[in-house]
């Protein structure tokens, strides 16, 4: 991921100005989004369903582009980068892992290594890395199919084939969202640690307060389209906008109704 | 005299035109397959389109299979009687399963894994090669083997437009009301939907079994 990672040394990774993506019928999805991500830090966005979280995600690797304002990717506005050799650079997961259910673990992983004609075996080492570095033992996982995996390998799996190529970005789509309670807290714990020591620029998309105060480093609330702030975990729960308590309420057992005394 | 009595007996023409209504359904089907794979791609991204495509191949699929033949004797270039004009009407009736498979197969894999290989950097025609054919095949292959069972039905009729094939045995019987004759047309030719209803059946399962 060569031009990617070399114009990242300096200035912010990512950075929107004014971005604003509508629908074909002209309904704002992002309005007006100013945001800068440093390199290495891990923003959480937040928000509820429907506020704009997963859009914003998908203007960074370019599966949208923005209707008015732009996006600098390492300094350079997304619409310059060549879509294909962007997203190369940019690691992807979603909620479903999206795994290829045809191909084994291995050739999953192996995916974006071999779009960039890696040889054959420095795909196979860095498949091995990979998966020993999210917890997959590769001579037991290496040959399996998705479907033979519980949903926490298969995130898992996600996460080693989004970092395969080493990219400098890393895009996180609730990831652990449909995952069992301590499944969750497993991945949750082993993707902090992670995180801290590769240095990625990780944006990470959740709705759950508790998951965006562990992991990152700032967190960005949205709110129907719009940035309502941004804080440091420590500085969130205190913050005074209305819809920021109103997440820190849902902390509280029974939480989110001020008017139940 | 039985019908396999007959059939023994003029052996020699049984295979002449067994082989005449293979030639008959190997040559629809690959035209059926060369327009309705490439269209029924394309409809995926066309949604217009795909309800006036389909909805002719409909209406297609509606005309008895003897009017068809009829209908296209007298026109121009493809018409005529003969072993062309019924390859033209016979594509025809292919034409649907396979569009209307290739379709719904390439339609129905999961978007979230069309999104991740999207998301990781595939390029269309890659995601459209390792992705979505390989997971539509046996949906595709299902439409191709229904297509195919029908195709060596349906030629049975191209005889009447003098086309050749197993149909000429069912006619001559037809007009010296003659069982056994009917029978020894009728009788290869369902053997050889059921010969590739299995075969095509036994590929399909090997394809949504194996690794692409």
């Amino acid at each position: 991921m060569t031009s990617l990672s070399v114009g990242i040394q300096d200035g912010y990774a990512l950075e929107f100005r004014a971005t604003t993506f509508r629908l074909p019928s002209g309904a704002p999805l992002i309005s007006g989004l100013n945001l800068s991500v440093a390199r290495g830090e891990t923003l959480v966005l937040l928000g509820r369903s429907g506020s704009g979280k997963t859009t914003t995600l998908k203007l960074i690797n370019r599966l949208l582009e923005p209707t008015e304002g732009e996006i600098l990717i390492s300094g350079r506005p997304s619409g310059s980068w060549d879509p294909i050799q962007l997203r190369r650079g940019i690691g992807y997961v979603i909620q479903d892992a999206g795994l290829f259910p045809h191909w084994t673990v291995e050739r999953n992983v192996g995916l974006v290594p071999k779009l960039e004609r890696w040889p054959e075996e420095r795909i196979q080492a860095r498949v091995r890395e990979m998966l020993s570095l999210v917890g997959l033992p590769p001579e037991v996982f290496a040959e399996r199919r998705p479907s033979g995996l519980s949903g926490g390998q298969k995130q898992r799996v996600g996460v080693a084939r989004a970092l395969a190529a080493d990219p400098p970005i890393l895009l996180m789509d609730e990831p652990f969202a449909a995952l069992d309670p301590i499944t969750r807290a497993d991945l949750q714990r082993e993707f902090r640690a992670l995180a801290l020591r590769l240095q990625k620029t990780i944006v990470f998309v959740t709705h759950d307060v508790r998951e965006a105060l562990f992991l990152g480093t700032r967190i960005a609330l949205l709110d129907h389209g719009r940035l309502v702030g941004v804080y440091a975990p420590a500085e969130f729960l205190t913050a005074p906008e209305p819809e920021i308590q109103a997440f820190a309420a849902s902390l509280e057992p029974g939480g989110g109704h001020k008017g139940v005394q | 005299m039985n019908w396999y009595e007959f059939l023994l007996r003029n052996r020699s023409e049984v295979f002449e035109r067994s082989i005449e209504h293979i030639g008959l359904v190997a040559a629809s089907m690959a035209i059926s397959l060369a327009i309705g794979l490439p269209l029924g791609i394309t409809l995926v991204r066309r949604v217009k389109l795909h309800r006036w495509v389909i909805g002719a191949a409909n209406v297609v699929q509606t005309i008895p299979s003897l009017a068809l033949f009829g209908f296209l004797i007298p026109v121009p270039w493809i018409g005529g009687v003969g072993a062309s004009t019924a390859i033209v009407a016979l594509s025809l009736y292919a034409l649907l399963p396979i569009l209307q498979n290739t379709y719904t197969g390439i339609a129905e894999v999961d978007p979230a894994v069309i999104e991740s290989a999207r998301g990781m950097g595939m390029t269309p025609r890659q995601v459209l090669w390792q992705v979505q054919l390989p997971l539509a095949a046996p949906v595709l292959l299902a439409g191709i083997r229904v297509a195919t069972v029908l195709c060596i039905g349906v030629t049975t009729i191209a005889a009447a437009i003098g086309a050749g094939g197993l149909g000429v045995f069912i006619f001559r019987g037809v007009a010296m009301v003659n069982n056994q004759v009917i029978l020894a047309g009728a009788i290869p030719a369902a053997c050889l939907a059921i010969a590739a209803d299995i075969a095509l059946g036994f590929f399909q399962r090997g394809i949504a079994k194996n690794e692409w």
